[in-house]
């Protein structure tokens, strides 16, 4: 079956491929397959995969790549907004 | 009411890591010795007592109490040549490795995750740097093993950092594959992973038992307090309006199944509903069973009070189906905020132009 995919052009990821030393991290840690390696550096692939788990940024030690990670919850998020916190599950 | 993560597992954690009781310890069967000291060594055999738990877990009878407790552990008679895998403490990860590695000698490192499962303990920082690096101290693995490479779950990568690691213990991290079952495939591969063992999927098998999670949840002593308040509405409600007893069974109907098809059946029929927001999916999904509902209950065409509950329930249907974006495996923090900002708004609204219309056709005497 095919992968389902959730909205388009919404996620923080960014990276900075002048940063990337090739080292392959994001594409192993990866859930979603969004990194490919192309000439020997990091590519974002398919951007709108991501769902922003944050395994990419914290395995990449040249700080090539930036996003706000978090859960995709909608419980999380209205507690963070009852509570004026970050987003947390109420457990 | 949403667990916030992966596929069938808690993401609390429940009482504190130095306050836990473990129990006993069936699966224990033995020792190997090293030159760290004895190994306690597991059996790769699940027990009925295992299964049992299992199913106890996943009904929610006390199911953030089950733990393993955090050590190094040998499955059959490894040396110091052997793999070292790296998982969490929830006993249900535990026994699904050891279930999936008979016949192989390998190390187990348990990391105290406060018996959550890895990727959950991950994002929420518990299976986390700091702890794989004081499971690889407290085991003293470099005095048990002659290499210097442990496997770590990729799940595990959100919350753990393998340059820190290695940075910290001197022992490299390779990433080990998503699922349990792929373990002895990518063992034999000599530690390599295929991309497809790296993906993260959303079955309707995982999607399945993730309802019945769900629903084990709704059964906390809440909704029984919340069910009880409504039977005794059912039965009240009646004598003191002029509305009759059908109408207020009916409407209780129309809430429960609408719940049923945000909890229930939009997870199901999740890739085949229409839309890519859960809070449509939701709504298509409340929408086409809450009409099917009152059209064989009171018959079409709908009368305005009708679609009053309709549109009620259908905003019901929707939230609840928002919901359960805490338990997919590929809805992101950005995303799920983009389509409740989009999606509250007209919950509220639908929810309360059907109500008014409810009231009013009420009031006006024409319900029923």
């Amino acid at each position: 079956m095919t992968e389902m995919r959730y909205i388009d052009d919404v996620v923080t990821l960014e990276l900075d491929v002048s940063r990337c030393n090739g080292c392959t991290q994001c594409t192993l840690v990866c859930p979603h397959g969004v990194f490919r390696m192309r000439d020997k550096r990091a590519a974002v692939v398919d951007r709108n995969r991501c769902m922003e788990c944050g395994a990419c940024s914290r395995n990449c030690a040249q700080g090539a790549i930036s996003l706000e990670p978090g859960v995709g919850c909608a419980a999380a998020i209205i507690n963070g907004w009852l509570t004026g916190s970050e987003p947390s599950c109420d457990c | 009411m949403s667990e916030c993560c992966g596929p069938s597992q808690p993401c609390c954690g429940g009482t504190p890591a130095l306050e836990y009781e473990y129990g006993p310890e069936p699966y224990v069967d033995g020792t190997v010795d090293t030159f760290a000291g004895p190994v306690k060594r597991v059996t790769t055999e699940l027990s009925s007592e295992d299964r049992l738990g299992a199913l106890r877990v996943r009904l929610a009878i006390a199911r953030n109490d089950y733990r393993v407790r955090p050590a190094l552990y040998a499955i059959g008679a490894p040396d110091d040549t052997s793999p070292v895998l790296v998982t969490g403490n929830y006993k249900l990860t535990f026994d699904t490795l050891r279930g999936e590695l008979g016949g192989r000698d390998v190390w187990l490192l348990v990391i105290d995750s406060r018996g959550v499962n890895v990727w959950c303990a991950a994002g929420k920082g518990v299976f986390s740097t700091a702890e794989v690096v004081r499971g690889i101290r407290d085991a003293r693995l470099e005095q048990t093993v002659s290499h210097t490479r442990v496997v770590l779950p990729q799940l595990g990568a959100t919350g753990v950092a393998a340059h820190e690691v290695r940075a910290a213990t001197g022992f490299s991290a390779v990433w080990g594959p998503v699922r349990a079952g792929d373990l002895p495939a990518f063992l034999d591969a000599g530690m390599k992973a295929t991309p497809a063992m790296r993906r993260v999927h959303f079955e309707l098998k995982d999607r399945a038992r993730l309802v019945g999670v769900e629903a084990s949840v709704l059964w906390s002593r809440r909704s029984v307090i919340a069910i009880g308040v409504l039977v005794a509405a059912a039965f009240i409600l009646p004598r003191l309006t002029s509305l009759s007893g059908e109408i207020w069974l009916l409407t209780m109907a129309v809430g429960v199944l609408a719940v049923l098809a945000g909890a229930v059946v939009m997870p199901l029929l999740l890739p085949w509903l229409p839309g890519r927001t859960f809070a449509l999916k939701g709504a298509i999904a409340g929408a086409l069973l809450l009409a099917v509902l009152l059209a064989v209950t009171v018959g079409a065409p709908l009368e305005l009070w009708a679609w009053g509950l309709l549109s009620v329930g259908t905003a019901l249907a929707s939230f609840v189906g928002m919901n359960f974006t805490g338990s997919s495996t590929y809805t992101s923090p950005s995303g799920v905020e983009w389509e409740m900002r989009r999606a509250i708004p007209l919950q509220i609204a639908a929810a309360s132009v059907g109500f008014a219309l409810f009231v009013v056709s009420l009031v006006m005497g024409q319900v029923g």
